[in-house]
């Protein structure tokens, strides 16, 4: 078997899995949709490592390999639309972290999910979905990327909007998919922009075309790259499109694990990287990607500070370091911003899988409020939460400590104005650890709540007794549409648990791939697919030192922060939020950005979308166009009318009349 | 004798006729006047028939009576069953479909 056919078979297994779930959805019996699902992912995944394995074999000068099924179109002026995979060590090392990664998910959905009435419509969903983020990054042209990249817009709506009788998922959902189309669009049309200097769709052939068309920094080659960049901001929630993401929490807790860590948001991170060549001849997006990446890194740490929703805070941390990665890629650090997207893999999928087993716990109630002391009532999910939140801020020796501090190193390489964005990302690793270990400590430490006491002493979960939604309190019941009967730790579940554990595992040694002066796995792999990289960074051994320190230290310093703050002295977070009211106030408003948007974009399109129906198409559509034509066929036909008289005299002289004038009209003319 | 003298004769009875179904509101007489049409329409047709020495319009003249003869049947039939009704005998009162 050949690394291309292995990477075809990495697609087909997930999308077998759908057509099986999705037809036999309502005979198959208890968690059998589960067990198919997981093991569709699980054989997704074996093919994955072996086309790793075969890719190893060819010699580091060949390892870009293309294998085309069946041609789409082919219509000539370099219109090449063909069924296309490109097999790299990039996008080898996308669909063994995305089909990995999923295969836990889908374990650890198996236990979570049950009960729910719409068992087998998740997890037919659930595949579809890594199947489009496969196809995303196993394409080989851009007319399949695009096409992977709207499945995953698609899948996502449907997994947001899962529980679909519940208002605000659905409203979240729709969110989701218009932000979504947003960055399709730019997408597509940076591709034109692309498209019209190389005549190729093929990525290989485009990014070989690509230097001796453009000319660097040209308008096209620009323009091309801050449209792709527009794709990539909208699906990876970077600022100023970054609010669907917070919303998408609506969906079930695994699905919100799918999405941070493996299948969606990462792909605007693939998207630079994969398109490295085109961001190398524009100077200019890259700036812009690395701008954003920083801001948004900043921003979303200080929203996660307010926010009081344990999912949504952890929604603003994946917006964070998603930000890391999207200014790593933008700046030329794309080793380590892959780096940082697998090891953010691990400890996100981990610390929502986490979460989802303490919301279980708290009978569906997300509030952090509402939370406190469940350490002993939760023993195994709370070891979960430390692992993922250590790893997450970055203290060594955790995964994400070598991650995040291999980017800015990288960063700070550049020098010149990236120095800023060097800061920046110090600063953000504060916040990191503040808002973690903030959402551990109210959460875990403290007195116990009642959910928490109920388990301890008496050994049963909590259960509202009329279920509700968290979001606005309206009641439900647990029919299909809402979220099923059961709620699910992972104490309790061994699927879950086995899931947790094999990630806190991984976030525990992810880090090892890429030690710096000690292994360069990760660089070597991937060196076929960078190596014509003209952004370098040459930083000193000084430097390197100088930011594994700076980096341990302020890890450490911002968990100690959150301990004095949110335990030792509880009175402090509220005195500090009483005194920096208006900072808090604009962190707990999300700075605005919901209500910017509402402003410029929302209500301008609303508007315009009343004056639509209510003046163009009732003045100019019912009034001119329809009600001129109908008029025109009423006003013709009354005249008419007026023979139809029923007189057969009148018809019999009619016709004398009629028959003479033809008749007449002949003789005239012979 | 000239086919003119003819002609004139069918078109004067043709006339007639013609200003009898537009005149007359009683359903008989009309069926009369549209019988007079007709044959003027086969004298003209057998005054050619002779002129070109053929028997094409003689043949026509027939087919024209036979369908003439159909018509009157069903015309009459009409007019029995109107009065059976006793349904007013006169075109202009028979204006709607319904009865």
């Amino acid at each position: 078997m050949s690394a291309t056919t292995a990477a075809w078979l990495v697609l087909a297994a997930p999308l077998a899995g759908m057509i099986v779930i999705g037809a036999l959805f309502n005979r198959l019996p208890g968690r059998a949709a589960g067990w198919v699902g997981t093991a569709a992912i699980a054989v997704s995944f074996v093919f994955a490592l072996i086309t790793l394995w075969k890719l190893q074999q060819h010699t580091p000068g060949h390892r870009e390999l293309t294998s085309t099924l069946w041609t789409i179109a082919n219509i000539g002026q370099g219109v090449d639309a063909r069924a296309t995979i490109l097999v790299d060590p990039l996008s080898v090392l996308m669909i063994c972290v995305v089909a990995g990664v999923s295969t836990l998910i889908h374990l650890y959905s198996v236990s979570y999910l049950q009960g729910d009435r719409g068992y087998s419509r998740f997890f037919a969903y659930l595949n579809f979905f890594v199947f489009s983020m496969l196809l995303l990054v196993l394409a080989g042209n851009f007319i399949l990327l695009i096409v992977g990249w709207a499945f995953v817009g698609a899948a996502s709506y449907m997994l947001i909007s899962f529980w679909y009788r519940r208002t605000t998922a659905t409203s979240a959902g729709i969110k989701a998919f218009v932000i979504n189309v947003l960055g399709d669009i730019g997408l597509v049309l940076g591709t034109f922009f692309i498209f019209r200097h190389t005549h190729t769709f093929d990525l290989v052939a485009s990014f070989r075309a690509a230097p001796h068309v453009f000319a660097s920094g040209s308008g096209d080659v620009t323009a091309g790259c801050l449209l792709l960049l527009v794709g990539a901001f909208a699906k990876s929630a970077q600022i100023p499109l970054h609010t669907w993401l917070p919303d998408a929490m609506e969906g079930p807790t695994p699905v919100s694990a799918l999405i941070h860590a493996a299948t969606m948001v990462t792909a605007g991170v693939y998207l630079i990287a994969r398109m490295h060549p085109l961001f190398q001849l524009a100077p200019a997006a890259g700036d812009v990607g690395a701008i954003v990446g920083a801001l948004t890194l900043l921003i979303a740490g200080t929203i996660g500070l307010a926010a009081t929703d344990l999912k949504r805070v952890i929604a603003y941390s994946t917006m964070s370091q998603i930000g890391y990665m999207i200014m790593g890629v933008s700046v030329g650090a794309y080793t380590a911003g892959l780096f940082h997207l697998m090891t953010h893999a691990f400890f996100k999928a981990l610390l929502f899988m986490a979460a989802g087993s303490l919301i279980s716990a708290m009978g569906g109630n997300q509030s952090l409020n509402a939370m406190s002391g469940l350490r002993r009532a939760l023993p195994f999910t709370f070891f979960c939460f430390i692992v993922g939140g250590l790893a997450l801020t970055g203290v060594p020796p955790f995964s994400g400590f070598f991650s995040k501090d291999s980017i800015l190193l990288f960063v700070a390489g550049r020098g010149g104005w990236h120095w800023a964005l060097y800061v920046a990302g110090y600063l953000g690793a504060f916040l990191t650890g503040l808002y973690t270990f903030r959402m551990i400590f109210r959460a875990f430490l403290g007195e116990p709540c009642p959910e928490a006491l109920e388990l301890i002493e008496h050994g049963h979960l909590f259960h509202p007794a009329v279920p509700t939604n968290p979001a606005n309190g309206e009641v439900e019941d647990t029919d299909v549409g809402f979220p099923g009967p059961d709620h699910v730790i992972a104490e309790r579940a061994i699927p879950m648990r086995a899931a947790m554990s094999l990630l806190a595992l991984l976030a525990i040694v992810g880090g090892i791939v890429s030690i710096p002066k000690t292994t360069t796995w990760l660089d070597h792999f991937l060196a076929p697919t960078f190596a014509d990289s003209t952004l370098t960074s040459h930083p000193s051994n000084g430097l390197l030192y100088f930011g594994l320190i700076l980096g341990a230290v302020i890890s450490l310093a911002s968990i100690a922060t959150a301990y004095v703050i949110w335990v030792a002295r509880p009175a402090l977070a509220p005195a500090i939020a009483a005194r920096a009211r208006p900072l808090t106030t604009l962190f707990e408003n999300k700075w605005y950005f919901d209500e910017l948007i509402d402003a410029l974009v929302v209500r301008p399109g609303a508007w315009f979308g009343r004056f639509a129906q209510n003046t163009f198409e009732r003045v100019i559509v019912n009034g001119l166009l329809i009600g001129g034509s109908t008029g025109l066929v009423r006003a013709g036909s009354a005249l008419v009318r007026g023979t139809q008289s029923g007189i057969l005299r009148v018809y019999a002289g009619l016709m004398l009349v009629g028959i003479a004038g033809v008749g007449l009209y002949f003789l005239l003319q012979s | 004798m000239n086919i003119g003298w003819y002609l004139a004769v069918s078109a004067l009875i043709f006339a007639i006729g013609a200003g009898g179904v537009l005149v007359r509101r009683n359903p008989l007489v009309i069926l009369l006047c549209l019988e007079l049409m007709l044959n003027a329409a086969n004298l003209a047709l057998i005054g050619f028939s002779r002129m070109w020495g053929n028997g094409d319009g003689q043949v026509f003249a027939l087919i024209v009576m036979v369908v003439a003869a159909c018509e009157v049947t069903v015309g009459l039939g009409l007019i029995v069953a109107m009065h059976r009704r006793r349904l007013p005998i006169d075109v202009d009162e028979m204006r709607e479909l319904q009865g």
